[in-house]
């Protein structure tokens, strides 16, 4: 009903393939514009910046970098986490031997160096194929988080071995470290992630990113066809590590604040694999999707878990049933049983533990660490088996279900 | 410089042949348990084409349910029955709610599938039997935990029993597995499966039978495995970097080769201690075992595309 485009009439190729042929989708992200830009920076507490707004920002754009590369060129790559470590380190290195850039210049910077040593890691690729190629890019991940432990000049032969963020100026206000204020970090982020988004929204519409996909679909065809395999494949590495790195220089002087090698392992790397991969391979919203997905629910079960729900504000539980009946109506739209019964199920069980924490019902901390790995996993099947396709295009169906809304077909 | 990448790790070699065998003989230990992890895998991705990244957690998880029962009382003996009892019913379980329902959906899907395994699996066996490390019960189970000490060429090499035991074991092991899948009507099953999916299906071979089958095999080879990793380094999910280590190997020896598997397995494990002992340790600063493997992978691939022992790759369009 909201969604109608009835007298939206497209008159020329130009209006066809405009990047919203649909108004109401140019609505809809204005508002999630205006939420971003303004609402939530206006009404956020440090602990939303910290745990939620910050973080899912840097994953997705993590996630949207490992996309491009897997997602548009077809590359399966298990080392993000080093590339976000090389960008994280130049980042580092740049600031701290030329302490008069600007904070935002050199972490854009940063992502140029790991786009190099993406670029030489994605020369096997010209060869190697499928999973033998997700192998050898662990190569990459091992190799380099073990070079960020060994080399000590990469921190400065500091004594601990990891990279502290320095306070950073600019225009007089402090931007980075320990004394920098949650709004300009997360004010920071979002400007280098909206930027990034767009040039990766354009990149992947134009030729460089229909060369992308002809490889990703069948690389001998797109070869036949007169693609350069090389180009492709390198520039897909090159993009894709220059926006990992970007997302890993933020990762460290905008969230974290400082950073041992081991931040950089193996665990990093899936956590943004599975962003992009329950977001939905191939999208650019389907990152913020999934980041959303994977940041704020373990956040959201800690909250759950740990705090009265019901007893200490009636807002959150009020916003939590508000939440469940939203996503059971969005999956009865889109007649996906399964996810109905999800949001049901999670609504119950919330409610009853919520109850029993009113009995004075308790569970140790430490097990709900492990519980909350297990749900993690377990959830992850889930989605891949609803919608193996991601949330982008679970997204896809309830917005062609709600354009003909209220009728089924 | 030249000098000390060239000739004085060979030099040293020679000097102290002695500290040689013992340094093959670590890595030829390791290499077999490598092999083994190696193993389980390329039987599921054989017949099912999934890229298992559980195999790893597989391992910790069958060495924490095996401590985990005996610490509740259960009997050596009776608590390895009961984990086998376990893993097979992991096996039934994967197949039914994970694999099932993702027939036919695309290689990467199922890859991060196994994934959500392991983290559940990591999650379930920390909520269960808990998060700390723990010992494991080798006494109890009749593996003898001494040593012989050699003097080849006057020097000394020392001989863990254990180890003797876990190289026997593993060679039992594998010899089994081999008559298996040659000799049995079920193991030859298998083999079709892994050779044509369609063909197999058309003669009346169970996909969901081989595949619990094939995740039931992993399973005790994970077992076999766990005892023996958990014997010498403790039973925790530290435990999981072995996992990582089985990939290189897949690869060295190509995905769907059983003798690469094993072969790899040993080159890996002999090589990398080799390097991490006159390379490594030397030049570099040390701890290079955590990447040599795959680079080695890596350059082998660069001339070998399939893997040493793979199927021959060969594109249509």
């Amino acid at each position: 009903m909201l969604y109608r485009t009835a007298g939206q009439f497209k008159s020329s190729y130009v209006a066809d393939q405009a990047l919203f042929p649909v108004r109401q989708d140019a609505i809809l992200l204005t508002i999630i514009l205006i939420f971003g830009w303004v609402i939530f920076p206006m009404t956020a507490s440090e602990f939303t910046f910290q745990t939620l707004l910050i973080p899912i920002l840097i994953y997705a754009l993590a996630a949207m970098g490992l996309n491009i590369l897997t997602g548009f060129a077809g590359q399966l790559s298990l080392g993000t986490g080093a590339f976000m470590g090389v960008g994280a380190y130049a980042c580092y290195k740049m600031v701290t031997l030329f302490p008069w850039m600007n904070p935002i210049i050199a972490i854009l910077l940063s992502g140029v160096f790991s786009a190099g040593i993406g670029v030489v890691f994605g020369i096997p690729s010209l060869r190697i194929k499928g999973f033998y190629l997700a192998i050898a890019t662990l190569a990459a991940q091992f190799f380099l988080v073990w070079l960020f432990e060994k080399w000590a000049w990469l921190y400065n032969y500091n004594a601990s071995g990891a990279i502290q963020v320095p306070n950073l100026e600019m225009f007089g206000v402090f931007v980075s470290g320990p004394q920098a204020a949650s709004v300009t970090e997360y004010y920071i982020v979002l400007f280098v992630v909206t930027l990034l988004t767009l040039l990766c929204i354009n990149l992947t519409r134009g030729n460089l990113g229909r060369t992308w996909k002809a490889t990703r679909d069948m690389d001998i065809a797109a070869e036949l066809i007169g693609i350069n395999l090389m180009k492709s494949k390198l520039t897909a590495f090159a993009v894709s590590s220059y926006v990992v790195g970007v997302a890993g220089a933020l990762y460290v002087f905008m969230w974290k604040g400082a950073a041992e090698p081991n931040v950089f392992d193996i665990p990093l790397s899936f956590q943004v694999l599975f962003i992009a991969i329950i977001g939905g391979l191939g999208s650019i919203m389907g990152n913020y999707l999934g980041a959303i997905l994977i940041v704020g629910l373990p956040v959201v079960l800690n909250v759950v878990a740990g705090t009265k729900v019901f007893e200490i504000s009636a807002p959150s539980a009020i916003l939590l049933v508000a939440l469940i009946a939203a996503a059971t109506f969005l999956f009865w739209v889109a007649r996906n049983l399964w996810g109905v019964g999800a949001a049901l199920g999670f609504g119950v069980v919330t409610l009853v533990y919520g109850y029993a924490q009113l009995q004075g019902f308790r569970i140790d901390s430490a097990l709900i660490e492990h519980i909350n790995v297990m749900i993690v996993g377990a959830l992850i099947i889930f989605f891949l088996i609803i919608e193996p396709h991601g949330l982008n295009q679970l997204w896809r169906l309830i917005r062609e279900k709600l354009i003909i809304w209220p009728f089924p077909h | 410089m030249l000098n000390d990448i060239f000739i004085a790790p060979f030099v040293d070699m020679v000097e102290a042949p002695d500290f040689l065998m013992q340094v093959l003989w670590e890595g030829l230990v390791s290499g077999i348990l490598y092999a083994l992890i190696a193993l389980g895998f390329v039987l599921i991705f054989r017949s099912s084409r999934i890229f298992n990244f559980a195999q790893g957690i597989m391992v910790v998880f069958a060495a924490l349910t095996l401590v985990g029962l005996f610490a509740m009382g259960v009997p050596a003996w009776i608590s390895v029955g009961l984990t086998l009892g376990v893993m097979f019913v992991l096996a039934v379980v994967i197949e039914r709610v994970v694999l099932r329902p993702l027939v036919g959906q695309p290689d990467i899907i199922l890859f991060m599938a196994t994934i959500g395994i392991t983290l559940f699996l990591i999650g379930f066996g920390e909520t269960i039997f808990g998060g700390e490390n723990k010992v494991m019960i080798t006494e109890e189970l009749g593996i003898p935990t001494g040593d012989t000490v050699l003097e080849p060429f006057g020097g000394l090499l020392i001989l863990q029993h254990l180890d003797i035991t876990v190289v026997i074991v593993a060679t039992l092991l594998v010899a089994g597995l081999l008559a298996f899948l040659n000799y049995t009507q079920m193991g030859r099953a298998i083999r079709a499966l892994g050779d044509d999916h369609q063909a197999a299906l058309s003669v009346g071979i169970s996909l969901q039978t081989i595949w619990v089958l094939v995740w039931f095999i992993a399973g005790i080879i994970a077992l076999v495995t766990g005892i023996a990793w958990g014997a010498r380094a403790g039973v925790s999910f530290a435990l999981e970097v072995i996992a990582y280590k089985a990939l290189p190997v897949l690869m060295l020896g190509g995905l769907e080769s059983i003798t690469g598997a094993i072969v790899g397995g040993l080159m890996i494990g002999i090589l990398e201690k080799l390097f991490e002992i006159y390379w490594g340790q030397p030049l570099l600063g040390g701890n290079t075992e955590t990447w040599f493997a795959f680079v080695l992978a890596l350059i082998v691939l660069l001339f070998r595309p399939q893997g040493l022992f793979g199927e021959r790759i060969i594109e249509r369009v």
